[in-house]
């Protein structure tokens, strides 16, 4: 029990390592916006897992409510970090941020 | 187990020192913005680790919750609000 608890925290971690490296290396902000939306959201979705699990080794019904009250914020999360991704393109969009080209800078407006 | 939560919220907090960096140094403000959000979305796994680890989880929850929903709220009147301004990109030239 506890080994799988251990493992699935590490694999959430594991994702959220690459979130930010993600964040930190892509060459453009547009790029930049899928580590962030999704990765993050995985790795939420397992340590909040993990951290479910661990609380119902010693199980009653108050852990019970109180671990579905961890998923139940993965699942705000969920709903929520698609959102507030889609809004950061669409700002970014209607302010006329251009994509990132391979192409030099020498031929910019 | 207990020491196994307390070093994965110590790289956790790592984590956040790393994305940090784009919330400094973003060259736009909405790269400043993902930079934030990013932090915010890793804090909400750190509230609850750091109640496993005082053994109040019940309590640490709701403070979780509530910082999830205002995470989203904050970026989405911020997006809001720099929509239509101009002058988002180069403040920074060189990438």
């Amino acid at each position: 029990m506890n080994i799988g608890i251990v493992i699935i925290l590490l694999f959430g971690l594991l994702f959220f390592t690459g979130g930010s490296v993600g964040i930190i290396r892509f060459p453009d902000f547009y790029s930049r916006l899928h580590p962030a939306g999704k990765l993050d959201t995985m790795g939420l979705l397992m340590t909040m897992g993990a951290m479910a699990l661990y609380n119902l080794t010693d199980f009653s019904m108050t852990a019970l409510i109180t671990s579905l009250k961890i998923m139940l914020i993965v699942v705000f999360v969920f709903i929520t970090s698609p959102t507030a991704t889609h809004a950061i393109v669409d700002a970014g969009f209607r302010a006329g941020l251009a994509p990132w080209t391979k192409q030099k800078k020498e031929d910019d407006p | 187990m207990e020491k196994i939560f307390f070093y994965a919220g110590l790289y956790l907090a790592l984590l956040m020192a790393l994305s940090l960096y784009r919330a400094v140094a973003g060259p736009t403000v909405l790269d400043r913005l993902l930079g934030v959000n990013a932090i915010g979305s890793k804090t909400t796994a750190l509230l609850i680790l750091l109640g496993i680890l005082y053994q109040r989880v019940d309590m640490f929850i709701d403070i979780a919750l509530a910082y999830a929903a205002l995470n989203f709220i904050a970026v989405l009147g911020a997006s809001r609000y720099f929509q239509k301004r101009k002058g988002l990109h180069g403040e920074n030239e060189n990438l």
